[in-house]
């Protein structure tokens, strides 16, 4: 994870027994303010959701009386019971979810990588200004197109549709982007031309030998491309109107309704239903996940 | 020579490949944009109207939009919330950002700190909204509880009904959300610099709090203002949290446009045509936004190599000349 390219020889030998004394106290006087920032990040980004998981098994009653507890109660199935028992329904929600973001993170990295490898492979007229206008709208968000997107999905009866939330995903130019980095200077031109040498197909050949080669650059954006989708709210509550189409996120604004209002005990473990699959993630692919966030930021 | 009129030959499969994105952009992306444009300036309103005509005075949602208190509440709603996320975010991100690339102290644990940090970022807005507002539950909730049991407030106080606190909390999520973030991208960006350029000053005696702004810093340059406006731009889009933490409440104090746009469209009123002329006054600051960031990011080695590319061609010919007149 870290480098030690950046690693710096240590004190001069030259430096005097005085110096070395205040060295070392600065030294231990940095660590223990570090560290204690560090523990208490670490506390405020865990805390609310250890209370949300330990609320989750407690009842109520319990939850009125002292909300913070970190003994979890015995109530888990009951909440549960109360949680189903109305509007909310974690199962089809984490189906939906599941099978959009799974869907439309296949569209995003198998076209984003085609298109990456149409500006990468070949040199073509319109190469560059195709490449300036995936740059230019790289950041053009959903929400201010929303208008003219919803109309136009409601005009040829596509709301209540996954599709309208999955084809857009062809067209992703961060994806794009990221993968033109990546596929610059790890696809050498020579496997082609001895490729094409051999008779395989352009078509033949980004299947067969660039996605393999692709791969881990298609991983990591895979993740990213997923979990977005899966947390993805304002187009989703826009579009999907029918209770049997909501998605997680949209599940989890039930909550919020006054059906709930005082079952405490089952809103959290509402919220931890839908968190679950994401720290599931999160904990098994954390590496690749701040690797890539670090990848994300600059320009290699 | 071979190469470039094998190049040729291969030119339409660069169009080929390239027809799904374009096709799916022209659909899903550019038609709704100017559908949006053309709607801002049309009498389209009420649930599953298609019936819509330009108006007489085309520039009237514009000027209502402009017009209307709430709008311009949102307006500076989002940017405060956004500046009382990002100022403190920036520098803890920094900060954290110093001590965690720190050439001479070593933190044990880095790894272990960046997975913690970063995870409220992966965790759906949706859930952490309404995670807060129980948190913050009047009058029992796990905030109030703490308070008054450790004796630093009386009796349970109403976060959530009061404007002040509204706004800060939903700036506190902000901020909890992404600072690891934004700390391990500067992270990433400082481990970019040159080693040596440290090493130099090392050698030149400087401390790690001078290394760290006279060296640090102004070679973070560009990633810091990528970090600004990605910033910027997320926040002008911030939505998510404050229509499900008090749905733009109490008393508009954390209506952000995008919640204004929402409201105008989808709930009760179906204003459309409103909604679309917002989103295009929202969408003017946005694209103002990228284009500088479009700018800070175009390619500049390639820029480079091109001048070096020209410069030597026309070295090489100098040279022909000279080795011609001789």
């Amino acid at each position: 994870m870290t480098t030690t390219a950046g690693t710096v020889p240590s004190a001069p030998v030259s430096s005097s027994s005085d110096e070395i004394k205040s060295r070392a106290e600065s030294q231990k006087t940095f660590k223990i303010v570090a560290y204690t920032v560090c523990v208490l990040l670490t506390v405020m980004c865990l805390f609310p959701f250890v209370i949300m998981i330990v609320n989750s098994t407690r009842s109520t009653t319990q939850i009125q009386q002292h909300s913070i507890s970190l003994i979890p109660g015995t109530s888990l199935l009951k909440n549960f019971a109360v949680l189903t028992g109305k509007s909310f329904n974690p199962l089809r929600g984490f189906l939906n979810s599941l099978g959009i973001s799974f869907f439309s993170t296949l569209c995003n990295i198998y076209f984003s990588t085609m298109t990456a490898f149409a500006l990468v492979a070949y040199n073509w007229k319109l190469r560059k200004p195709f490449f300036t206008v995936i740059m230019a709208v790289l950041m053009i968000p959903a929400q201010v197109t929303s208008i003219g997107f919803y109309q136009f999905m409601y005009q040829i009866g596509m709301t209540n549709n996954f599709l309208a939330l999955i084809l857009p995903s062809i067209a992703a130019p961060t994806t794009v982007f990221f993968m033109r980095q990546y596929m610059i200077p790890s696809l050498p031109m020579e496997i082609l031309q001895s490729a094409r040498i051999d008779g395989a197909r352009e078509f033949r050949i980004f299947n067969q030998i660039v996605l393999p080669m692709m791969k881990p650059a298609m991983a990591t954006q895979a993740i990213f491309a997923f979990v977005g989708k899966w947390n993805e709210f304002f187009l989703s509550s826009i579009l999907l109107t029918k209770q049997e189409k909501y998605t997680m996120p949209i599940m989890v604004s039930l909550l919020k309704g006054d059906i709930y209002k005082t079952e405490y005990g089952a809103i959290y473990l509402g919220l931890f239903l839908t968190v679950l699959p994401l720290l599931a993630v999160y904990f098994l692919l954390s590496k690749y996940i701040v690797a890539g966030v670090a990848l994300g930021g600059v320009k290699s | 020579m071979k190469n470039k009129s094998n190049g040729m030959n291969y030119a339409k499969y660069g169009y080929l490949f390239s027809i799904p994105f374009v096709t799916a952009f022209l659909i899903f992306s550019l038609y709704p944009t100017i559908y949006t444009a053309i709607l801002g300036f049309t009498d389209c309103k009420g649930l599953g109207n298609t019936n819509w005509s330009i108006l007489e005075n085309p520039f009237d949602n514009f000027r209502n939009v402009i017009n209307n208190p709430s709008f311009v509440t949102s307006l500076k709603n989002t940017l405060v919330i956004w500046i009382m996320n990002f100022i403190p975010q920036i520098t803890l991100a920094l900060l954290l950002t110093a001590w965690f690339t720190s050439h001479s102290y070593e933190l044990k644990g880095k790894g272990f700190f960046k997975v913690v940090f970063y995870m409220p970022n992966i965790i759906t807005a949706a859930t952490v909204a309404i995670l807060f507002n129980s948190l913050y539950g009047y009058p029992v909730g796990p905030v109030n509880d703490f308070l008054t049991s450790l004796h630093i407030i009386p009796k349970p106080f109403n976060f959530l009904t009061s404007k002040g606190w509204a706004k800060f909390i939903v700036a506190f999520i902000q901020f909890w959300t992404w600072y690891g973030n934004t700390m391990i991208v500067l992270i990433s960006g400082v481990l970019g610099i040159s080693p040596d350029i440290y090493e130099a000053a090392d050698i030149d005696g400087a401390n790690g709090v001078q290394t760290f702004f006279k060296i640090t810093i102004p070679n973070l340059k560009t990633v810091l203002l990528y970090t600004l406006i990605t910033s910027l731009v997320g926040g002008l889009n911030m939505y998510d949290i404050p229509k499900l933490f008090l749905n733009g409440g109490p008393d508009n104090s954390t209506l952000t446009t995008s919640v204004f746009i929402y409201n105008q469209a989808f709930s009760g009123s179906y204003l459309y045509n409103r909604a679309a002329a917002a989103s295009m006054l929202m969408f003017i600051v946005i694209a103002v936004c990228s284009a500088i960031l479009f700018y800070i990011m175009r390619d500049k080695d390639e820029a480079k190599a091109e001048k070096e590319k020209k410069e030597a061609l026309k070295a090489w010919k100098r040279s022909q000349k000279a080795a011609a007149s001789r």
